[in-house]
């Protein structure tokens, strides 16, 4: 027998079960500081589970734009969106579902990390029944684990960077903003770091990150958005933005496991379609730029291979982002 | 009409349930640090002094009445310690969060500001109770030992340093959110404690011969007035020398009613001045 009460309950629950993509969104954001304009009438919109690198030179607006994403300063005019609420107005609702990493935070120096992390998961609302357990996975992913009981007075920068990584993941948040996440760590830190939000990516999390450091933006990111002088410059992904910046044309690095001949290169700008030049970088390793997308890059490689010179690696040159980087940043300086 | 939503597992606390989270960690890293402790040792410090001075000498004038006790050793010290526990706890408690950077830890999360600077001042209070605590129970226990029970007065001054120390801790707090310095923030507020606002007293009494009404500190005078038998007049003129024939000095003394209003008044002012600087300032 049924009850229209228990009809009404269902129709409840469907309603509210609709999934939307987590999305972050700049509109008309501007910041200003007397005569300094630290970002003016920044219009992007970021939306789907992906990672995208924030980029641009020092003073470029990258921080201020972060923080008025997660309250730390106002915004002048305009609004920050995260998945469709204003940070401004309905803060809590807004962050209740991010992960914020921004400069390098310090902790309540009497507080372990484990005391640290239960603060944050019970302001984030974390289930209690949960806490323990999250907290404990958290700080083992940051390989933090060891020191869980130990008063955080006495870490270095790069352990409290560390304890900040699992806090900003705790709450397995759908939007994660991440400052610079690697500054202040070591070469190992760094690499785990990557290696965090490489698996935020695999759990389909809207990653948005600020860096100085290209290479782990080509690494890990699928998007870039690049700003100068407080000015959206380009947003795209980071192929079509090489694409862009180079006339359509692409590089690859090659590297053999001998020496390069001295006709080599000659021979591949003759021998292969599409390929625009080579150019030596060191004893054993060459680039090539190319146009034709793909095919064009399968076919080069297939080329390569059947000239039999001993290639060991072929893959898309890590300075291409760094290359659109510095002619886009230059173009507006 | 459909409504979407980001599906969250987590529901985030009310902002008074996370007033209570915020005072809980934050009075955990007050108790554990160092500053509480060397606030518990001043606290005690005091009392021992007091206890050898007292028991050695015998001076008279506590030992009267058990009155003149609680006026002589609690009338005179207990707003000094208010003071001190107010800049050892709040000085710095908003200022802090901007220089030493813990704010970027705490603010960033699905919680409002003044949830955090609430949480923050209940745990001042609690932090600076415990020392008062400490200290009255000293005086108590010493006053026990020499006479038979602890007069109600003193319940009222308890009563009132409490007060006070709220008023304290909010004015703390509005310097601290003034400023992004902490030792700006603590300066200030020693500086204008423990000196500015006797001096200001002292020159607006005699010189300008007006009851300082405007001043925190001539309110906190009820806390050893009410020790007092009979209760002070509002106003009294002295001869500060030994003939009689030299200049006078007008003392005003604050009713208790006034005193109430001008610590109710300083804490309710300074405290959301204070909530609203911490609202509006940014973290640059």
């Amino acid at each position: 027998m049924s009850s229209p009460f228990k009809c009404r309950r269902i129709r409840i629950i469907a309603k509210t079960e609709t999934i939307q993509m987590p999305s972050i969104e700049a509109v008309n954001l501007s910041k200003q500081y007397n005569s300094f304009t630290a970002v003016s009438n920044l219009n992007l919109k970021i939306e789907g589970t992906k990672c995208v690198g924030f980029l641009g030179p020092n003073g470029a607006g990258k921080t201020t734009t972060l923080k008025m994403f997660t309250d730390l300063i106002r915004p002048s005019s305009g609004e920050a969106l995260i998945n469709g609420v204003n940070v401004r107005s309905q803060k809590k609702k807004a962050l209740e579902s991010v992960g914020t990493l921004i400069e390098t935070p310090e902790i309540y120096p009497s507080l372990t990390p484990r005391e640290a992390l239960m603060m944050i998961a019970e302001i984030r609302g974390v289930p209690s029944d949960e806490r323990k357990k999250r907290i404990e996975e958290a700080l083992s992913e940051v390989r933090m684990d060891e020191w869980i009981n130990k008063r955080v007075g006495k870490f270095s920068k790069g352990m409290k960077q560390r304890i900040c990584i699992a806090s900003a993941i705790l709450s397995d948040p759908t939007v994660v903003l991440l400052d610079e996440p690697t500054l202040g760590l070591d070469p190992r830190g760094m690499s785990e770091v990557r290696e965090i939000i490489r698996s935020l990516k695999s759990k389909k999390r809207l990653i948005f990150m600020s860096s100085h450091i290209l290479s782990e933006v080509s690494d890990v990111c699928d998007e870039v958005a690049m700003i100068d002088h407080g000015k959206l410059i380009v947003y795209d992904t980071i192929a079509n933005i090489a694409a862009k910046v180079t006339g359509g044309e692409n590089i690859v690095e090659v590297e053999l496991r001998r020496p390069i001949e001295p006709e080599l290169m000659d021979k591949i700008n003759a021998a292969l379609r599409g390929v625009k030049s080579t150019e030596k970088k060191g004893e054993r390793t060459f680039r090539i730029t190319f146009s034709g997308g793909v095919d064009a890059q399968e076919r080069i490689l297939a080329g390569i291979v059947k000239m039999n010179i001993g290639i060991i690696s072929y893959k898309p040159a890590a300075s291409e982002l760094e290359d659109a980087y510095l002619k886009l940043i230059k173009s507006t300086s | 009409m459909d409504e979407t939503r980001i599906v969250s597992g987590n529901k985030v606390p009310s902002s008074l349930a996370q007033v209570g989270i915020t005072m809980k960690y934050t009075l955990l890293d007050y108790i554990r640090s160092r500053r509480f402790y060397i606030m518990l040792t001043i606290a005690i410090v005091i009392s021992v002094i007091l206890t050898f001075v007292v028991g050695y000498y015998r001076p008279a004038s506590f030992l009267a009445t058990d009155l003149s006790f609680y006026s002589g050793w609690w009338g005179n010290i207990a707003t000094y310690v208010i003071v001190l526990s107010g800049i050892f706890f709040g000085g710095d408690a908003i200022s802090g969060e901007f220089q030493n950077k813990t704010g970027y830890f705490g603010i960033p999360n699905p919680i409002r500001r003044s949830s955090i600077y609430i949480g923050k001042w209940l745990s001042a209070l609690i932090a600076s109770t415990i020392i008062l605590g400490v200290f009255a129970a000293i005086t108590v226990g010493n006053g026990l030992y020499y006479f038979p029970s602890v007069p109600s007065e003193f319940g009222l001054s308890l009563l009132f340093a409490w007060f006070y120390l709220m008023a304290v801790l909010g004015f703390t707090f509005f310097f601290s959110s003034l400023f992004k310095s902490s030792s700006m923030s603590i300066l200030v507020t020693a500086i204008l404690f423990l000196f500015a606002f006797n001096i200001i007293q002292l020159f607006v009494a005699n010189f300008a011969q007006v009851e300082p009404w405007f001043i925190l500190t001539y309110g906190a005078q009820i806390i050893g007035n009410i020790l007092k038998v009979p209760y002070p007049p509002p106003t009294s003129v002295g001869n500060i020398s030994p003939g009689g024939n030299g200049p006078t000095l007008t003392m005003y003394n604050v009713t208790v009613p006034e005193g109430l209003a001008i610590i109710g008044l300083y804490f309710i002012i300074t405290a959301a001045l204070g909530l609203v600087l911490f609202e509006r300032k940014e973290f640059t």
